[in-house]
């Protein structure tokens, strides 16, 4: 099934996110994944929704959506948006295993964030496929914990969702 | 109705006074009537007065006549302020009751229908109504009492986290975080529940919140960025609509609940006049264009007219005016009306395209659109001429003639409970506003009345609750006491919530209520009639013979004496020859509530019916009854 990734402008209010979580599951939709976070506007919050759903689903639960009195805008990224998740990845690290680990964190372009005798823990961003790939190659060396944030992401130029040149809403 | 516990020096109108808590307090006390014989203007500015009164006054200034509810421990602040204030309240006898009374208050007058309760059970019993006005789209304000803020997520006494329960079942809702919001939160509670697709709004107010002092300033800002309904029809749609309709050989007006919302009835007979389409009204519409109009096919849906069912499978044009396509009338999806192009105009965008796709989308007010259609359709028939749809018209009186709505007499000589039906509407005439419950009774009302006007029909569509009728016929009734309100009631659903009658009795509610008593659940019993074999787990209310007539009734409880001990007047008829006496004789009581226990037999069935989940194809006119429609060419 298609995945879309929804920008939802909300109201900086509490018990919206139940609100939106509850709308989702009462409708029976699925969320792969959803982040939420302040925003330029104190007022707001911006949730970032990825669903894997078709479109005429898609055009429902954006409808769904609108109708939640303390939702203000939603935008769907398309193509042309940066996406971004951020992974966390405790990985055992051994002396003898150490530098291979090291290695590909280098090769990922990743980070280490905190490192002792035994483990290592990385820090990587970038699109859910890149952070497949990165997991892929550390899960052989032993991976103790991990933890991964839903997407983040923007449209691509110079538009916006408020403001001036604003996007256009979904549905 | 207003009365004054305050010295009338309290209440002059002296500015320099009135930032003493006292004299602000009592002044307050608001659409009092102060000595001269003014009243004084609920909207003008207080300071140093508790949330409780300012919620009050809210309450007025936002034009709140009357209200239903029950106090308890964290509402109780409220009802000092309320028991001076020019807003009536209904002491009901199940925070349920008040809920359904603020329904067919909303239904009955087209004004927002208030309900009050307190904290934790007291806010959990109003879930079934909050539930039951969302699916039918009932403006709606429920108060409800909260335990004070610092106790909030404690496992208090009495608490329930009721905004978080009642999230999916409102339009919106509010915790009201401050006493200095409540005028706000107050009227944007009411903004939304009557503006755009109306819907239950919730307001829940902590305790400490209504005893803390704050100031009485209105109007209040509303603020509410993310609501902006479209009301206006998108002009390129109306007439793209137009243009289909105006190229229609078989369109039918498919009329929803959402007519009756937006009244526009009188533009709606206008459109159907100016197209000379055939209208069908679903459940939730009855009353919104007349029975006796030749134009109108009656119900569609589960237990439509053959009629009505058929010109929406056969139609070419469907026109779905604030209707949602719900299963009830489409059957299954898939094979509804397979042919026909859909215009579906309706306030809620996401109702466009949820069930059916639609081919011309509009989105916006009933009234606003089917006015701005007429104005299309009028021009384009000026250059193009009136459709001919007597080729249609044909087939749609064969129908009619072959399929009416009917019924057989027990063969038992039982009473039978569509004639009593009948005989009420007869009676009792297009003016009295009918209130049913949920299950045969309510589709033979549906079926069986005559409705001529708007609102004069209330019922629980979306939800089925049962025991929406009594508190239901109490709210329309107060909402509008010149009107004669029967409750046409079943004796399953009676028996849950007929404690309101003696609200009904002591508040000067004097309601009627004709219990159309077979003893049993009656559209469970209908389904295992025809779906389990006869198997009749659990219906039976009380031990009659199946059959009625020949064995001596067992009147568990007896109605007659439940409506007497609860302040009613109670009458029974058992015998087709009583049926209008006795109705004409409920007709003439007036000081009190009137129950009629309607002894009929029990195997009555609802026909026409299409089975849940089958095809409107496959509806049966009676049992065993296919009609032949579905085949052969139209």
């Amino acid at each position: 099934m298609p995945r879309h990734t929804l920008s939802v402008l909300v109201e900086n209010k509490s018990g919206v996110l139940a609100r939106v979580s509850a709308l989702f599951s009462r409708r029976g939709y699925n969320i792969e994944s959803l982040a939420v976070g302040p925003t330029e506007n104190p007022d707001l919050s911006r949730m970032t929704i990825v669903v894997d759903v078709e479109s005429q689903p898609l055009e429902q639960i954006t409808k769904q959506l609108n109708k939640l009195i303390e939702v203000i805008k939603i935008v769907e990224l398309d193509g042309a948006s940066v996406q971004r998740e951020l992974l966390m990845v405790k990985v055992r690290a051994p002396l003898a295993d150490r530098a291979q680990v090291l290695q590909t964190v280098e090769l990922f372009r990743a980070k280490v964030i905190d490192v002792n005798t035994d483990t290592v823990t990385v820090e990587s961003t970038g699109t859910p496929e890149k952070l497949q790939a990165l997991l892929a190659v550390l899960a052989p060396l032993g991976i103790k914990e991990m933890a991964q944030s839903g997407t983040v992401a923007l449209a691509r130029g110079p538009r916006s969702m408020s403001g001036a040149g604003t996007l256009r809403s979904a549905s | 109705m207003s009365t004054t516990t305050s010295p009338p020096t309290s209440l002059a109108p002296d500015p320099a006074a009135v930032d003493a808590p006292t004299q602000a307090a009592a002044e307050a006390t608001v659409g009092v009537e102060t000595t001269d014989g003014s009243v004084l203007d609920p909207t003008r500015p207080s300071t140093g007065i508790t949330g409780a009164q300012s919620l009050v006054r809210s309450l007025e200034a936002v034009g709140v006549d009357l209200g239903f509810g029950l106090p308890g421990g964290a509402i109780l602040p409220l009802y000092d302020p309320l028991f001076d204030s020019s807003v009536r309240h209904v002491l009901v006898r199940h925070e349920q009751g008040a809920g359904h009374a603020a329904t067919g208050y909303a239904q009955a007058t087209g004004r927002v229908g208030v309900c009050i309760a307190t904290s934790g059970p007291g806010a959990t019993n109003l879930v079934t109504p909050l539930a039951d006005a969302y699916m039918d789209s009932v403006p709606m304000v429920a108060i409800t009492g909260q335990v004070a803020s610092g106790f909030i997520g404690t496992d208090a006494f009495q608490e329930a986290d009721i905004r978080g329960i009642t999230m999916p079942i409102t339009k919106h809702n509010f915790l009201v975080a401050s006493a200095d919001e409540i005028p706000q939160r107050i009227a944007e509670a009411f903004h939304l529940a009557s503006t755009g697709r109306p819907g239950p709004v919730l307001v829940d107010v902590p305790k400490d919140v209504l005893q803390a002092t704050t100031d009485f300033v209105w109007p209040p800002r509303i603020d509410l960025p993310g609501y902006k309904p479209t009301t206006r029809p998108h002009g390129k749609q109306v007439r793209e609509a137009a243009a289909v309709i105006q190229a229609a050989r078989q369109p039918v007006l498919y009329v929803g609940g959402g007519v009756l919302k937006a009244e526009a009835s009188e533009v709606l007979a206008e459109l159907a006049e100016l197209t000379g389409a055939p209208v069908v009204t679903t459940l939730m519409a009855r009353g919104a264009f007349p029975d006796s109009h030749a134009q109108h096919l009656g119900m569609p849906g589960m237990h439509g007219t053959v009629t009505a069912v058929a010109a929406l499978q056969k139609a070419d044009v469907l026109i779905a005016l604030g209707a949602r396509f719900d299963d009830r009338v489409t059957g299954k999806l898939e094979s509804f009306a397979p042919d026909a192009l859909v215009v579906h105009a309706d306030i809620d965008p996401a109702e466009i395209g949820k069930n059916r796709k639609a081919d011309v989308p509009i989105v916006g007010d009933a009234k606003e659109t089917i006015t701005e259609l007429v104005a299309a359709l009028t021009t384009l028939q000026e250059q193009q001429g009136r459709p001919d749809l007597s080729a249609w018209w044909a087939q749609l009186d064969r129908w009619r003639e072959t399929y009416p709505l009917g019924y057989d007499l027990p063969e038992d000589g039982a009473l039978s409970p569509q004639y009593v039906i009948e005989r009420l509407s007869a009676i009792a005439g297009p003016d009295a506003v009918y209130c049913a419950g949920v299950g045969q009774h309510q589709m033979w009302a549906a079926q069986f009345v005559k409705y001529e006007k708007p609102r004069t029909w209330l019922n629980s569509g979306g939800l089925g609750t049962m025991g929406y009728a009594v508190p239901a016929a109490m709210g329309a009734k107060a909402g509008r006491p010149e009107a004669t309100v029967w409750a046409i009631d079943g004796d399953g659903c009676f028996q849950m919530t007929n404690q309101e009658l003696a609200t009904c009795a002591i508040e000067g509610i004097p309601i009627k209520v004709a219990v159309i008593n077979n003893g049993n659940l009656g559209m469970v019993r209908q389904w295992q009639t025809l779906f389990y074999g006869g198997r009749y787990s659990n219906t039976r209310l009380h031990n009659r013979g199946s059959g009625g007539g020949d064995i001596e009734p067992i009147r568990i409880p007896d109605f007659v004496k439940l409506g007497e001990a609860l302040g009613c007047v109670g009458l029974r008829c058992e015998r087709p020859e009583d049926v209008d006496a006795t109705i004409a004789a409920a007709m003439e009581i007036d000081d009190r509530p009137v129950v009629i226990d309607f002894v009929v037999g029990s195997d009555a069935q609802v026909w026409p019916m299409v089975a849940a989940g089958a095809s409107n194809d496959d509806i049966l006119a009676a049992r065993d009854v296919r009609p032949v429609y579905t085949e052969g060419p139209v």
